[in-house]
């Protein structure tokens, strides 16, 4: 069993290296208490102004229901429309909401009147979301004063009542989301790049050479290169489970085995992707960067941050070869909706073809002899 | 006859338009130190990898250890040992680990290795640096450590590229007398250098120029054919035919 020894020495490499194993343990910890707060797309603490040229009943009741929410912050009122466009323009406001003179009048007599909001969009998403969350809180100002008013009047007038159930994510957290994608990510880099990085290491080295002209097959080489990276892979996913469960509550609804079983067809699916990418290499600043180059392309289209059916067609066949997606899939529905391999068969066979046609790729383009 | 161990005929390597091997025929007798001397850039390097088996020779024929290069060199791979012109130890593993890992791959078990580690320890006065890493040993001794590694697993032959280079004269000595001692054990010593003083400790030399084996005999020889005082004399009046530019 000459992969024994192989397998030893790669161990004592990367238990003595000084950077190894702090990266390994730190590295999901910062990734899982960091970024599902940085990659949170929900908008929230949206800067209101508010111009109230009314000062009635009305208006301050409707000011108050906006400030019971937490999505706006009343940042200023201003006295007039300029001056809060000024403060728009200074950047210190995103949304001002105009209530006219006469709102309580026009409400009571006429039934009806109309409130101005303006949004700064040049962040489409604060801006957009920001009016749509306003108008939101609007409407069901104005649904609640026709309730009063029915009530008064006693009459009874037919409505439709709309109600939303949000289904396996109740509390729209975003968090839930992410955290399971994220893991994605990690495994990514741990099992897809830093063999790779390894490999290329010892070919600038030169200790390949050494191992080249001993009758070591490829291998074999290879593998007691990757399997220390499999179990780390293994034992940073586990503690990623244990912080997603320990910082947010997460734990999945399906099986923990469902999990293991899809992460270890993607770690051999991603060091073979590792692998090709050291095979083409010659020095570390050379596979660094190509590193660099798949893994902004692989994560932004993978439907990490940004949904993949919102895609222009042409993304979203580019998408249809990006195995992360795949397993981003099958972890939030492992998590979320609670699957198991039966519902994920499609995923299962993308993954599965992945990893044998990158690992042939792999095993065809490492030569041993020039 | 049963002792060659190393045979090639026109043994040819080429990089596109450049032959850097040009038509190398010679053979090498066992337990002989075999110096493989050549300007840089003259083609030794490459015609050593070929032997090694790291390198596929673009046409000729080569044997060792009775072994065909182009069909078996993963049988070739078992009865050599190699010390490459860099330094290629693992700098991170202790010096023992490093004896273990060369001798696990080459396939002794975990006794025969421990044994022996003490052994090939104890007659390089390196029993205290056995817990040493290998990144914090002078040149000499890794060199030393190198070539002991090399043939730690009792090989047919060792390649050794350029064994001494930027060792000490005190050092260059004392690792000659490993060579020696190896060759005395029936081991054949292919060894190539610059340093013409080392050439005078071989059995037989081989001088390349241009990719091609110009001269070939033992040192003694070689000075009477080419009236010559020293090797140092041959190999310049030999080099200086060269059409290549060094590199």
């Amino acid at each position: 069993m000459k992969i024994k020894y192989l397998i030893e020495k790669e161990f004592k490499q990367m238990i003595r290296d000084s950077f190894m194993p702090k990266l390994i343990l730190i590295f999901p910890c910062i990734m899982m208490i960091l970024m599902p707060w940085a990659a949170d797309l929900e908008i929230k603490n949206i800067n209101l102004c508010i111009v109230d040229n009314d000062h009635s009943d009305y208006s301050r009741k409707l000011i108050n229901k906006i400030n019971a929410s937490e999505y706006f912050r009343l940042k200023e009122i201003a006295p007039t429309y300029t001056e809060a466009m000024e403060s728009i323009e200074k950047g210190s406001i995103d949304v001002i909401l105009e209530i006219p003179p006469f709102f309580e009048r026009d409400l009571i007599k006429e039934k009806n009147t109309n409130v101005l909001i303006s949004a700064n969009t040049v962040n489409g998403t604060k801006g957009g979301l920001g009016s749509s969350y306003m108008m939101e809180i609007i409407n069901s100002f104005a649904g609640e004063i026709q309730q009063e008013w029915k009530s008064a009047d006693n009459k009874a007038v037919s409505a439709v009542n709309i109600s939303i159930q949000n289904r396996f994510n109740p509390h729209l957290n975003y968090k839930f989301f992410m955290v399971p994608a994220l893991m994605v990510m990690l495994l990514t880099l741990l099992c897809g790049f830093l063999p790779a990085l390894n490999i290329v290491s010892e070919k600038e080295i030169g200790t390949i050479e050494q191992i080249n002209v001993t009758p070591v097959n490829k291998f074999t080489f290879i593998l007691a290169k990757l399997i220390p990276y499999w179990i780390v892979g293994f034992i940073v996913l586990s503690i990623c489970f244990l912080l997603a469960k320990i910082l947010y509550g997460i734990s999945p609804v399906g099986n923990l085995s469902t999990l293991y079983f899809f992460a270890l067809i993607f770690i051999i699916l991603i060091s073979g992707f590792g692998l090709i990418i050291s095979n083409y290499s010659n020095t570390m600043q050379q596979a660094m960067f190509v590193m660099f180059f798949f893994i902004i392309i692989l994560i932004l289209m993978s439907g990490l941050f940004t949904p993949v059916a919102s895609m222009p067609q042409w993304a979203q066949t580019i998408v249809f070869f990006n195995p992360l997606k795949y397993f981003i899939q099958v972890m939030r529905a492992v998590y979320l909706r609670g699957s198991g391999i039966s519902e994920l068969m499609p995923q299962l066979a993308a993954l599965l073809s992945f990893a044998i046609i990158l690992n042939i790729w792999a095993v065809v383009s490492y030569r041993k002899n020039s | 006859m049963d002792n060659i161990v190393i045979e090639t005929k026109n043994l040819t390597k080429t990089f596109g338009n450049f032959t850097a091997v040009d038509h190398i025929s010679f053979q090498v007798f066992k337990g002989e130190i075999f110096g493989f001397l050549g300007a840089n850039g003259a083609g030794k390097t490459t015609a050593m990898r070929m032997l090694c088996g790291l390198s596929k020779p673009t046409s000729g024929e080569g044997k060792v250890a009775g072994f065909d290069i182009y069909r078996q060199s993963e049988e070739v791979k078992k009865n050599i040992g190699y010390m490459s012109q860099k330094f290629s130890l693992y700098e991170d593993l202790k010096v023992w680990e490093n004896i273990r890992l060369f001798a696990g791959i080459y396939g002794m078990n975990d006794r025969q290795i421990s044994e022996k580690t003490d052994i090939m320890l104890k007659r390089l006065g390196f029993e205290s640096e056995r817990n040493t890493l290998v990144k914090e040993l002078p040149l000499g001794w890794k060199q030393k450590l190198a070539f002991s590694v090399s043939i730690f697993h009792e090989p047919k032959i060792v390649f050794l590229d350029e064994p001494t280079g930027g060792v000490d004269p005190a050092t260059r000595r004392q690792f000659w007398e490993l060579i020696y001692q190896a060759a005395d054990q029936g081991i054949t010593v292919f060894v190539t250098t610059h340093y013409m003083d080392e050439a005078e400790y071989c059995n037989r030399v081989s001088i390349m120029v241009d990719g091609r084996i110009d001269a070939l005999d033992s040192p003694k020889n070689l000075k009477q054919q080419y009236n010559a005082q020293s090797m140092e004399d041959v190999f310049q009046q030999l080099a200086r035919k060269a059409t290549r530019k060094a590199d």
